[in-house]
């Protein structure tokens, strides 16, 4: 054993910085991180046995219990709910004679839940050993345990095809797969593999490539919408012999999938990308973080990863750019949804656990090992290839005055046909749901349990001026003809997360709780606002669904919405939201709940309370009490 | 304008925000000059004597009795208010919560290491005893609380401003250093 953990470490120069990489290793050698790997672990990285529990004990799929032979994680994200995962729950459970968070006594099976594993558009979806399965039903999930009782392989599970494109390549042998329904200039056929890297940046400056983006007005694609170009600009003027460019892959936004297919199929736009504004930002150092739940894709991508190095297109001199060196390497992550922060995601590539830092300094400033450190979106860095390449002019042709090009949506929900659309800014969702062939709709998330909760009816219950005192990203605004309202950085900014929910959903205990629990289970626990509010939050919304809410108590959840905001990320301060935006567009829904003649209601009862102490101590006589 | 009258409790609590009251110092002679004290472990009445405009709470509920006593001041005060960390949050004692009620018992009466005399094993089962709740509660959870104060205890000065809002009818002085905390 010894031995074996030995070997690990040296695979990573017992550099304390990769230990999640060491932890991935060890898992995937001995399933589980024994007390003895801790100790061994620490002594020869030269740091206490809890700092390293605290990593491991930080990431969903690290563990310091024994794992089984076939660990089930299924997904419980809003699209899988819809899609029959608590069918699929039980017959797990009956089929395999134990319960979730459990493992049976031989060894073989383990069950687990886990959030959003970016296969919205195919799910329910599990990932059994690394494999991900999709489109479960219980009658696969009863073939799945028969299978795996019957004594196959891992691949012998898989009970379809492979998935479409990339997926069935032999490095992958997936069977996801890509559901690309729209293409646009982002996604078409105009591209040249490396063209850019290897004819166009031989002629260009730095500067000027940071021109034409900036021209172009990129705007960040993750989500927070930030200037490509200026982060570039800002990238390229700070000192240092080493700058580092992430490409964040951690694509953990439930009901978000986009970043997997670019991966998929356009990873050499996206490679290419990172070396573009490595040129860019006069960076030596590149990572894509990907997210473990993709790690099917880790043997595929670095053989890319190769072939770039092959040819000149990563290394020493570039496309025989003097002095421009530069590679790449994948860090995965290990489950957990913060780390798409920027900041988490720098520690959580440091070896730690995956806590966001305090800003400033800003990543660009002081990143990755303290390096100047460049942050972007797979689908921004994709884009920025397509410009570089056709020009800002040409870019500023498609989308809107404030918002220019095309953005990838993840559809899904209740929709005939779920997949990635490629629309141009400005597009309004009432266009989206005729694309995704969508009837009978109630409601539709946009932007993932961050962002707004959009209402069919043109409701208009609070001002937005009223609004905005509680309420800051341009996002959220009252729903005024909702779903003519245009995706746009000014109007309905998105990370590209749709979600689409039929009038058979009922809103608050489908949708608004099982984001609310995404929250909880996600918070990094640093922030006492973003630890506590959305578990409270999530018990003051069961108590208004169960019938005894008072109008205080949506006054209450108002109120604690406003407070969240000081949570030092944006998970935190966007952990409300599901509960805001509901109350906003669907008030109705907590006022049909809510006791309007009472100002007081707590479901307290004393009796009950009383009970399990009393029959413990063998007490007869129950006082009646007032 | 007549005296408004006060009524304090401890439940669930330590007595350290009653202390905290005792902390406005000589400032205690003007409150006399505005306030009259009824039921309160400070004049030790044990029973209201009339309806009561302030009933001040210290301490969560762990127990019925708890659960008896913040009814009955619900029932004689106008207004509420939750002092201190326990009352709002549980405190201190709300640390059991999560853990059964049955291995709290138990430690605490049979195994814990300083239970050195209980030979017979005897839980304490007497029906004059109050009744342990399965979790402890914040008082909001039990009765409507107007007000919250928020500190362990809350300062003397943050429990003197309110008290001077609440008499006066003024707004609340809250200068930031009161009300922050780390
Ligand atoms: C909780 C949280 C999760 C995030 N997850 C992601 C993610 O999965 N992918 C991503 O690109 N950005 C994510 N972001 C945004 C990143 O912090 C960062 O802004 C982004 O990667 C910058 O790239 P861009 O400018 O190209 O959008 C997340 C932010 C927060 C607060
Ligand atoms: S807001 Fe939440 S996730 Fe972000 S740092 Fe604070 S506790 Fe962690
Ligand atoms: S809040 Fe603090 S001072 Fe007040 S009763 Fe609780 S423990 Fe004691």
């Amino acid at each position: 054993m010894k031995e074996k953990i030995k070997t690990i470490l040296q695979k990573y120069n017992n550099d304390r910085g990769r230990l999640m990489d060491i932890l991935i290793d060890l898992m995937e050698n001995s399933g589980y991180i024994d007390d003895f790997s801790v100790s061994v672990l620490a002594e020869d990285l030269k740091i206490s046995a809890a700092q390293v529990r605290e990593t491991i004990s930080f990431y969903h799929f690290f563990s310091e219990k024994p794992k089984a032979k076939f660990n089930i994680y299924l997904n419980n994200s809003i699209t899988s709910c819809l899609r029959g995962f608590s069918s699929i729950k039980s017959t797990f459970e009956a089929e395999s004679g134990i319960k979730f968070g459990e493992i049976s006594s031989d060894g073989l099976i383990g069950l687990f839940e886990t959030s959003c594993v970016g296969m919205n558009d195919q799910g329910p979806a599990a990932i059994i050993n690394d494999k991900i399965f999709t489109n479960l039903t219980p009658y696969r999930a009863r073939k799945l345990i028969e299978s795996i009782k019957d004594g196959k392989t891992l691949d012998g599970l898989v009970y379809e095809n492979y998935g479409d494109g990339n997926n069935s390549h032999p490095l992958m042998n997936s069977m996801v797969y890509n559901n690309i329904r729209k293409k646009s200039i982002l996604l078409d056929e105009n591209y040249e593999r490396f063209d850019v890297i290897k004819n166009i940046i031989k002629n260009s400056s730095s500067e000027e490539v940071i021109q034409i983006i900036e021209d172009s007005n990129l705007r960040g694609r993750g989500g927070a919408g930030f200037p490509t170009g200026l982060k570039w600009k800002f990238g390229s003027r700070m000192p240092g012999e080493h700058k580092v460019i992430i490409c964040n892959a951690d694509e953990g936004e439930p009901g978000t999938f986009k970043d997997r297919v670019m991966l998929t199929q356009y990873n050499d736009l996206v490679f290419e990308g990172m070396v573009l504004s490595a040129f860019a930002t006069k960076a030596d150092m590149g990572v894509l973080y990907l997210r473990y739940e993709y790690k099917y894709m880790l043997k595929y991508l670095n053989s890319i990863l190769d072939e770039m190095r092959e040819n000149n297109l990563l290394g020493s001199n570039i496309s025989g750019i003097e002095g421009f060196n530069f590679d790449i390497r994948i860090q995965l992550g290990a489950g957990a949804y913060v780390c798409g922060e920027e900041s988490a995601l720098i520690e959580s590539m440091e070896g730690k656990r995956g806590e966001p830092r305090d800003k400033p300094p800003f990543p660009v400033e002081k990143g990755y090992l303290d390096l100047p450190t460049i942050v972007n979106n797979v689908e921004t860095l994709a884009s920025a290839v397509k410009i570089v390449k056709n020009g800002a002019k040409w870019y500023s042709s498609f989308g809107t005055k404030d918002s220019l090009g095309t953005k990838l949506l993840s559809v899904s929900g209740d929709c005939r046909f779920p997949g990635i659309y490629e629309v141009e800014w400005g597009t309004s969702i009432r266009e989206v749901l005729e694309m995704a062939g969508a009837d009978n709709v109630q409601a539709v998330q946009v932007g993932g349990p961050s962002g707004t909760l959009i209402n069919v009816k043109d409701i208009d219950h609070l001002s937005k001026t009223e609004l905005m005192k509680w309420y800051k990203p341009s996002g959220m605004m009252a729903a005024q003809k909702s779903f003519d309202r245009k995706l746009s950085y000014s109007d309905l900014p998105t990370g590209g997360s749709i979600i689409i929910f039929n009038k058979e959903r009922d809103i608050l205990s489908d949708v608004v709780m099982n984001f609310m629990d995404f929250f909880i289970e996600e918070s990094c626990g640093s922030c006492s606002t973003c630890r506590n509010l959305p578990r409270i939050m999530k018990e003051k919304l069961q108590k208004i669904i169960n019938g005894h809410g008072v109008r205080d108590d949506i006054d209450d959840l108002l109120n604690w919405g406003k407070i969240i905001k000081v949570s030092r990320c944006g998970l935190g301060q966007t952990a409300a939201n599901p509960v805001l935006s509901s109350i906003l567009n669907f008030r109705h829904l907590y006022e049909e709940h809510v006791m309007a003649m009472t100002d007081y209601d707590n479901q307290f009862d004393l009796g009950k309370s009383v009970s399990a102490a009393n029959s413990f101590v063998g007490r007869k006589l129950i006082h009646k009490h007032s | 304008m007549s005296k408004k009258i006060i009524a304090t409790t401890s439940l669930a609590g330590c007595f350290g925000c009653h202390m905290s009251i005792l902390d406005i110092d000589e400032r205690i002679l003007d409150l006399i000059e505005l306030v009259e004290f009824n039921k309160s472990p400070i004049d030790d009445i044990k029973k209201f004597t009339k309806q009561v405009d302030i009933g001040i709470i210290e301490g969560g509920c762990c127990n019925s009795e708890n659960v008896e006593v913040l009814k009955y001041f619900r029932e004689n005060c106008n207004i509420l208010v939750s002092l201190g960390e326990c009352a709002i949050m549980g405190g201190l004692p709300a640390l059991r919560n999560g853990i059964p009620i049955e291995e709290c018992i138990h430690e605490a009466y049979i195994d814990g290491p300083t239970v050195k005399l209980n030979e017979e094993k005897i839980l304490p089962n007497d029906v004059e005893l109050p009744m342990l709740l399965d979790n402890v509660y914040p008082c909001h959870d039990i009765v409507k609380i107007d007000y919250f104060l928020p500190g362990c205890p809350p300062r003397a000065d943050l429990i003197w401003n309110a008290l001077v809002a609440l008499i006066t009818g003024n707004e609340m002085d809250l200068p930031y250093e009161l009300i922050k905390f780390d």
